[in-house]
């Protein structure tokens, strides 16, 4: 309790710490964002909520390391993390994901949970349980006496992930391809009466959304750390912020996603870093606890 | 191409023996096994250890094996893998010991691991060696068939602490002004060098300005690093397994943190220096062993030769250094060789009198087991990365340089 208000304190004392914090997760939380909005493509258009999606983030993470592990110039994994993602992607569509999209709920999620596993345990074997990560060599920016720093290299992967999360919205808004995924989400059957092959939109949309975490691992992987079993914490706060923002939502995933990241810096610096995640999951629960009450009061029965 | 090194071991070992004009004799089995993490989040590590079990059967098979009263043997083991899980490695100590009939055991990988497995082991009084389990938890529990060749870990940095009232000192100041931040991860290893850090900072009265746990899945510890700046202690304790030193070392850097001292584990298994290069200058790390050490025994020759020859036999370390674990991992062995010989039985109770009793040097240190089970003769060493190298510069007495301090943002 006196940590905690000692830290309060801080805050009050050093108010620029503030600014420092909310920079620093608003950095955090625009990769957040991008796991996330795959996942919302995932969830409504296949209804299919997807356990690997932290496991994708980490597999792209090491595709980029790798390339740089072979001479390659960094900022070309992230491109190269969403081709090899996209077909990774469309692999495990075709063998698993095909096969569970039209069974039950449970059916699904045991299987991207065995995926899960699966791809942290193949990406363990082939590059090993260490910690990696790709160091850019970029400067820092220093503001306000050195109280605020800016790494390039985190701007950089910020100003990525922005182009990338323009890039799919204004590919679903404009697209056929988008077209199609869209209506195939507000109704499957109805797309197929008018003629829309929902099986290949199924398949884009999965590789898609491997693709877009692949380039968010890619880009976590220089301005972080990866390790072959981190996939979970990134899941976690995929469902998180997809939770929060509602399924088609795309401000509201990119609005959570920026909005989680800065609440997790506040709970580490108030309560300390071990409990970071606990701010996430909190936030989960109250959310959660708010949209039933709120349905509560919307409760309509057929008599 | 490791086929040929062994064929070529076995050759000059029995050249040896020829040489050495014994009667050409076959050496039996003797049959040693250990559940160790080949896969799972452990398996770096785990793999370390048992290529240093493993090079440490070959090296005594080429120096006569293990001489059991006129009959000689050489050691084999029977490795399973445990996927780095506790309760997965408890059932494959029960298998090693009821199915394959194991008399006699090498330790897993890790605290949690050892943790789990020592019950087992002492359930069937069965002697178990380790090399890698450092929570000084495993030592407080009554075991009688648990023995460790390694430090424990509350010792890992509190060596730091005192080198920081030295400094203090000499500086004209007091080691009670001396402000200390320690962020550790949650789990039983870096909880005991938490302990022993705040116990050793205790006894200085020095002040602990920042008491934190990293949590388990961490990649960002930026929030502990500015609140560094702003309450600007004198020493920095972190100790995170290889995640944390990747993090700690990254963000000190991005954040241009300057803290006088900073102390942590781990530095080589993140191989901080090659990641992040000069951001590593002048960071603490401890280690249970170097090879720049001064210790040296019969069969493994020097700390310098074991390197040496350990990378010829294993290419996959050509230009790294050879971890600690695996150095650690062969004096285990070593231990089992010296004291099947002074037991001269297979008895399995004679045999673990004679560990307990084992005073022995090894080119791993000096290794004396205190009635709980743990080494009390070696110390820990820290070594401060200067300029890319890892030099040895505390306890004083083993140092080969003298420490940079205060250490400078980079």
């Amino acid at each position: 309790m006196d940590q905690i208000l000692i830290n309060l304190s801080l805050l009050a004392e050093f108010p620029i710490v503030n600014l420092k914090i909310i920079l620093d997760g608003v950095m955090i939380g625009a990769l957040f964002a991008l796991a996330a909005y795959g996942l919302a493509l995932v969830w409504g258009v296949m209804n299919v909520k997807n356990l690997a999606q932290g496991d994708f983030v980490i597999a792209g993470g090491y595709v980029a390391w790798w390339m740089t592990q072979q001479g390659m110039p960094p900022l070309l994994g992230v491109p190269v993390a969403f081709i090899v993602l996209w077909g990774l992607g469309w692999v495990i569509y075709k063998t698993v994901i095909s096969r569970v999209i039209e069974r039950d709920l449970f059916t699904s999620l045991l299987a991207t949970f065995g995926l899960a596993i699966m791809m942290a345990q193949l990406l363990n074997l082939m590059f090993g349980s260490d910690t990696q990560s790709v160091a850019l060599g970029y400067k820092t920016l220093y503001f306000f006496d050195g109280l605020i720093d800016v790494p390039v290299a985190k701007l950089i992967g910020v100003l990525m992930a922005a182009t990338l999360a323009i890039g799919v919205i204004l590919f679903m808004k404009s697209s056929r391809m988008g077209q199609a995924i869209r209506a195939t989400a507000q109704d499957a059957r109805a797309a197929r009466v008018l003629g829309i092959d929902t099986e290949k939109v199924y398949a884009f949309t999965f590789s898609l959304n491997a693709a877009i975490c692949g380039a968010a691992g890619a880009i976590i992987v220089m301005v972080w750390i990866i390790q072959p079993f981190y996939g979970i914490t990134h899941s976690v706060r995929a469902f998180v912020i997809v939770t929060a923002a509602g399924l088609g939502n795309l401000p509201g995933v990119i609005a959570a996603g920026l909005g989680i990241g800065a609440l997790e810096q506040y709970g580490a610096h108030i309560f300390g870093i071990g409990y970071q995640q606990a701010i996430a999951v909190l936030l989960l629960i109250s959310v959660l606890l708010y949209r039933l009450i709120q349905q509560r009061r919307l409760r309509q029965s057929l008599q | 191409m490791k086929k040929i090194s062994a064929l070529t071991g076995l050759m000059a070992g029995a050249c040896m023996l020829m040489s050495q004009g014994s009667v050409a004799q076959e050496c039996e089995e003797l049959i040693l096994g250990s559940a160790i993490s080949l896969t799972g989040k452990y398996a770096t590590n785990g793999i370390h250890a048992k290529n240093g079990y493993e090079f440490a059967f070959k090296k005594i098979a080429e120096h006569g094996g293990v001489k059991i009263g006129d009959k000689c043997y050489n050691f084999k083991a029977i490795y399973y893998d445990d996927e780095s899980k506790g309760d997965r490695g408890a059932t494959l100590a029960e298998r090693l010991i009821n199915q394959d009939k194991v008399q006699y055991m090498l330790g897993p990988y890790s605290s949690g691991l050892t943790k789990a497995i020592a019950p087992v082991t002492e359930k069937y009084q069965i002697p178990m060696v380790e090399a890698e389990g450092a929570s000084r938890s495993l030592f407080n529990k009554g075991y009688k068939y648990l023995f460790a060749v390694l430090s424990t870990s509350e010792q890992y940095l509190a060596s730091a602490i005192t080198l920081a009232a030295e400094k203090a000192e000499s500086a004209g100041g007091k080691a009670s002004d001396v402000k200390v931040a320690v962020a550790v991860e949650n789990d039983p290893f870096s909880l005991d060098i938490r302990a022993g850090v705040l116990e050793d900072a205790k006894k200085f009265g020095m002040q602990i300005v920042i008491d934190e746990q990293l949590p388990r899945d961490l990649s960002d510890m930026s929030a502990i690093l500015t609140k560094a700046k702003l309450l600007k202690p004198d020493v920095l304790i972190v100790s995170g397994h290889s995640k944390g030193a990747a993090t700690a070392v990254r963000q000190i850097g991005e954040q241009n943190l300057s803290v006088p001292m900073v102390a942590m584990t781990h530095c080589e298994a993140a191989d901080v220096v090659g990641k992040f290069g000069a951001a590593a200058n002048d960071i603490l790390c401890s280690t249970q062993w170097a090879e720049t050490l001064t210790y040296s025994d019969s069969i493994f020759g020097t700390a310098a030769e074991y390197e040496v020859e350990f990378k010829a036999n294993y290419t996959e370390y050509e230009g790294k250094k050879v971890p600690y674990q695996t150095a650690q991992a062969s004096a285990a062995v070593y231990v089992f060789k010296d004291a099947f010989e002074r037991a001269g039985s297979l008895d399995k109770d004679v045999v673990r009198d004679a560990i307990a009793a084992t005073d022995l040097s090894t080119f791993y240190g000096q290794i004396k087991f205190s009635e709980a089970g743990n080494n009390i003769a070696k110390p820990m060493v820290l070594r401060q990365i200067q300029d890319g190298e890892y030099n040895v510069v505390a306890p004083s007495a083993f140092a080969s340089h003298p420490l940079n301090w205060p250490r400078k943002a980079q």
